[in-house]
């Protein structure tokens, strides 16, 4: 499995170019460190590579192929808000339940709580939120994962937990991971390689 | 730094915070979510809480400002400056002597571009400019929505609206994540110095790192309650300078120091059963530890701690 942007350019409407000519692959079994300022288009490339919105030049390819345009997709995002990326109006365990229906193994890993199920998303915190996020993309058909920043609101002892399992299960099943982060040291302990955007930005 | 011939510009005496719940029909439980909360801060102190998510960091800071739910009971003592912060006191504080920074970015007005909001009732276009200087953020800025804003950027705005009132108590929960730590440090720069000008400054965070850098002292939560509260110094230097175990196991944690997480988690609110609620994740746990009705905070080597077994 290889994930790949070739040159990919994007900008918001009529707004000054984002993204321009950014090309970057990343295979199965890496986990790749995307940093970067803020406001440099990380979440932006992100959400392009997931297939959440279309690039206004260039194509992203998975194993040469696009990808598909319904159904489950095979790249996953975990947003950097949690509370932006669920249902307001939906019980946790209809969120949790969206894609897959996760084993017990893994709630337990992530530290879910079984009453944290039939609770409404304001009466969790954002940590216990982003527990969601991540154990409802990690289904059997989910090949590549970008993880945006997603474990700058939990505390130090979950984001070891919850980076442990994910770097677990990444290998298990040989996916490709990307992560992007402001932490030095996480990506330093986390990834395999580090490529830096605004040196492939090519504005 | 801080001055400590005056009285605390934030004094909580025992504060304790209950949810009121219905379970079937009309019959009512309650939830106790923070427990017996000690803890004071001067003018000129910044005071880091950090600890577990969902410990109670965020609902202190509302009980604070007075917005909690409807369906919460605070019981215990809150002064500011030394006068009690009853509901009236609080309406009347909050935005003009206690200002917050929110945690979420959701709680930006969807619909309003970002500079009024950032004047919110009682400051000026210029004061906004000035403040927008101070985060490198564009003049422009101001002209734009929420959703045209990067999380960095929807960030500092949130920052920028706490620095702009006159505010002594600063409450700032979070305000770091998603920031490159460039601006995070920019901004916990001007924490300081905000601090340094006297203002007294409440921050609630999970980057412990940076803490180390600005703070003065850390206050450690643990499901509702503090764990330890001691001076920075004790936390850069780590292992045996910390007194409580789940100090210890954050300071493990931090990827920097070995990245080393502990098994299990925070026991949910309304399973808590007296004692030491960090008992079943710790090693030196002993009968002491669970059968105790309530573990108070004894002074151990300069800082406080709630631990049986601190030495």
């Amino acid at each position: 499995m290889l994930l790949e942007a070739k040159n990919i350019s994007y900008r918001y409407q009529n707004g000054p170019w984002i993204l321009k000519d950014v090309t970057l692959s990343v295979g199965e079994g890496e986990r790749v460190g995307l940093v970067g300022p803020s406001g440099y288009g990380k979440s932006t490339l992100s959400k392009i590579l997931a297939g959440y919105i279309k690039p206004a030049a260039g194509e992203v390819l998975l194993d040469g192929k696009e990808l598909p345009a319904e159904g489950y997709s095979p790249i996953q995002l975990i947003y950097q808000h949690p509370e932006k990326a669920i249902n307001p109006l939906w019980r946790m365990k209809d969120i949790l339940h969206e894609g897959w229906v996760p084993d017990q193994c893994t709630l337990n890993a992530m530290g879910i709580e079984q009453g944290w199920l039939e609770r409404w998303p304001a009466e969790l915190s954002g940590g216990e939120m982003q527990r969601f996020c991540i154990a409802r993309v990690l289904g059997p058909q989910t090949r590549f994962l970008i993880a945006d920043e997603m474990s700058t609101m939990l505390d130090v002892i979950t984001q070891a937990q919850i980076w442990e399992l994910m770097i677990r299960i990444v290998e298990e099943r040989c996916m490709g991971l990307i992560v992007v982060t402001h932490n030095e040291a996480l990506a330093q302990k986390v990834c395999t390689r580090i490529i830096s955007l605004p040196e492939l930005n090519k504005l | 730094m801080a001055n400590h011939d005056t009285a605390p510009v934030l004094d909580i005496q025992n504060l304790s915070v209950k949810f009121r719940m219905y379970d079937k029909g009309l019959r009512q439980s309650e939830l106790q979510v923070i427990s017996d909360i000690n803890l004071n801060i001067k003018a000129g102190e910044i005071v880091a809480v950090a600890g577990s998510s969902g410990s109670g960091k965020s609902l202190l800071a509302h009980a604070v400002l007075g917005i909690l739910p409807k369906n919460a009971m605070v019981s215990g003592s809150m002064k500011y400056c030394g006068t009690e912060l009853t509901p009236a006191v609080q309406a009347d504080l909050r935005g003009r002597d206690i200002a917050l920074v929110p945690q979420s970015v959701s709680y930006l007005d969807p619909l309003k571009k970002v500079g009024p909001q950032v004047q919110g009732l009682y400051g000026t276009k210029e004061q906004q400019s000035q403040v927008f200087n101070r985060f490198e953020l564009a003049e422009e800025t101001a002209e734009k929505y929420p959703f045209q804003l990067s999380g960095g950027m929807a960030r500092r705005i949130l920052v920028s609206t706490a620095v702009i009132s006159n505010a002594k108590l600063i409450i700032a929960d979070e305000p770091t994540p998603g920031l490159n730590p460039e601006i995070a440090e920019t901004t916990m720069k001007i924490f300081r110095d905000l601090a340094d000008e006297g203002k007294a400054v409440m921050l609630i965070t999970h980057d412990i790192d940076l803490a180390f850098l600005f703070a003065d002292r850390i206050a450690v939560f643990y499901a509702g309650t503090t764990v330890e509260i001691a001076p920075v110094a004790d936390f850069i230097r780590g292992g045996d300078a910390l007194r409580h175990p789940y100090s210890r196991a954050l300071w493990n944690a931090l990827p920097q120091n070995g990245f080393k997480p502990i098994a299990g988690g925070q026991p949910y609110a309304g399973n808590l059963q007296g004692g030491c609620p960090y008992a079943a994740r710790c090693s030196h746990c002993s009968t002491e530890c669970t059968t105790a009705k309530t573990i108070k905070m004894q002074t151990v080597r300069g800082g406080e701690v709630r631990c049986c077994h601190a030495t």
